[in-house]
């Protein structure tokens, strides 16, 4: 049963035509891995999704169509995104940039805070002032406080320094054991971790669909990502 | 030594009607990213509703029947602003140029209207008779009005301030101010924040039409577009977005502007023009304004 359904999605910014046809499916319950080189459209992919870009094509959300919807109404139907580069609030504190993502009575403040204890102790203090890592943490939580039908997540791990990587995804595996995810990583060894179905992408288009285990065979990730099968 | 408070004075109460004007015009450009052209079309409307308040709802010469006129002014510059927001700028949310053509349109337009049904001529604003006394400070004589310019911009930027630090909806604000595209992107409705910004930047200029109108013995259709320009000067000097730096410009060029004038009539303006163009080379950012990402 997909929770997520793209169907010919084209997005063009300032004149390029970024993504071309984009069609894929994201399981419940499952953790789907968005897969590419830079550039060729994974981010696009993510916030035609959330109605950061006008696309064109079928976006259905279960039995929903976001393609007319604002993306607060996206965000309300159940979604929770992460975006890439975190886009914290800086001048905000932890709290408010945690209290500002609140929209149920009871946000999940003991889920976050059992992940991300470091955040407690630091909620007084301005967002911009946290390390790269702490930052990533406040992304995160942001999009765990509500009860999120599904989690979209943008590059994580990106800019982090490996031991910061390590406990990203340290939380992200708790977190993905029970929800349905859309993730976009370019670390590997973290996608072979968490994923549950990998798509990727190359010049708009997706260009495989299916099982995480083919990342374990060096010809496949060396024809579609660019990189050796190691990690990042 | 009187003669230097008594400038001094009068540039603070001067830079208050500044801060009045100002406000507005950087919370709209700070969470919308567009330059309203037609906000001193909300202080001249704030300034007649306050005239038609002070002559036929209250008397406009006792200090309550003053205030209250003080508010009647800044409701109807708000909620002017807000209809505009409602019926013209909804439609054009990020296109900012039509934006910034249509709130020209609707200066012309509504000033043209004031201008035809009330002529250009000033309109006198009743005020309390104390407020032309002096109050005697050593052996200076500084006149009281100033003081109620300073201690309504005052009252209103603390009340700015504590509803930006203290209301989900100042929350909302604060972040919108910095990523409106985020603010979405965890489920709020960010265009409730821009509808509140802009009444309350229509209040704050309401407000100061009726000041400006008590300061310069009248009102008239002309009065907003000539504030609007140091508005314009104070928060791009105090910074786009920043409360706290529109105050600090606000009090600079109010100050500055009477001194020069005494001491070199006429170079007031040529001097504030001057440190625009420094801030603009210099620190382009303004005094308290951030650096856009």
């Amino acid at each position: 049963m997909n929770l997520l359904k793209l169907n010919e999605v084209h997005v063009s910014i300032a004149g390029s035509h970024i993504l071309q046809g984009v069609s894929f499916e994201v399981p419940r319950n499952r953790v789907t891995a968005l897969l590419g080189r830079n550039g060729v459209g994974k981010s696009t992919t993510l916030k035609a999704i959330m109605g950061l870009y006008p696309a064109q094509g079928e976006i259905l959300f279960g039995d929903v169509r976001l393609g007319n919807l604002k993306t607060h109404e996206i965000v309300r139907l159940g979604i929770g995104y992460v975006p890439e580069d975190r886009e914290i609030f800086s001048s905000l504190t932890v709290k408010e940039n945690l209290s500002l993502a609140e929209r149920e009575k009871n946000p999940d403040y003991e889920l976050v805070f059992s992940l991300f204890p470091e955040l407690k102790s630091r909620s007084s203090q301005r967002a911009g002032t946290l390390s790269g890592g702490q930052q990533q943490m406040v992304a995160i939580a942001r999009s765990l406080l509500n009860k999120n039908q599904l989690l979209i997540i943008d590059e994580p791990t990106k800019g982090l320094a490996p031991k910061l990587v390590g406990e990203v995804a340290e939380s992200l595996s708790r977190v993905a054991g029970n929800s349905t995810m859309l993730l976009v990583e370019q670390n590997l060894s973290l996608v072979k971790r968490v994923a549950e179905n990998i798509v990727v992408m190359d010049q708009g288009k997706i260009v495989f669909s299916g099982d995480p285990s083919n990342l374990n065979d060096e010809s496949f990730v060396t024809q579609y990502l660019g990189v050796s099968g190691g990690g990042h | 030594m009187d003669t230097f408070i008594l400038i001094l004075t009068t540039g603070i109460g001067l830079g208050a009607l500044y801060f009045l004007v100002a406000c507005g015009l950087t919370l709209i450009y700070g969470i919308m990213g567009v330059l309203n052209f037609a906000h001193g079309t909300f202080l001249t409307v704030g300034a007649f509703c306050g005239v038609w308040a002070a002559t036929h709802l209250f008397d406009g010469t006792t200090t309550l029947g003053y205030f209250l006129s003080l508010l009647v002014g800044g409701l109807g510059g708000g909620l002017f602003a807000l209809l505009m927001e409602q019926l013209v700028i909804v439609r054009l949310y990020e296109r900012h140029m039509d934006q910034a053509l249509v709130t020209v349109g609707v200066a012309l337009f509504v000033g043209a209207i004031l201008s035809g049904w009330f002529s250009n001529d000033l309109r006198l604003l009743p005020s309390p008779p104390w407020f032309t006394d002096t109050f005697e400070l050593g052996k200076s004589y500084l006149p009281k009005d100033r003081f109620v310019y300073f201690g309504v911009s005052i009252s209103l930027l603390i009340l700015l301030l504590a509803l930006l630090k203290f209301t989900r909806i100042g929350l909302i604000i604060r972040a919108g101010v910095e990523n409106r595209n985020m603010v979405s992107a965890l489920g709020i409705n960010v265009r409730l924040a821009f509808s509140t910004v802009f009444f309350l930047g229509g209040l704050a200029a309401g407000i100061s039409g009726v000041l400006i109108g008590t300061y310069q013995g009248g009102v008239s259709p002309l009065m907003g577009g000539s504030y609007l320009i140091y508005g314009f000067i104070v928060v791009v000097i105090g910074g786009m977005g920043s409360l706290p730096g529109t105050a600090l410009s606000a009090l600079i060029i109010g100050v500055l502007r009477q001194f020069v004038n005494y001491y070199a009539p006429g170079l007031g303006d040529f001097v504030i023009i001057l440190i625009l163009a420094g801030v603009l080379l210099f620190r382009p950012q303004g005094l308290l304004g951030k650096v856009s990402s």
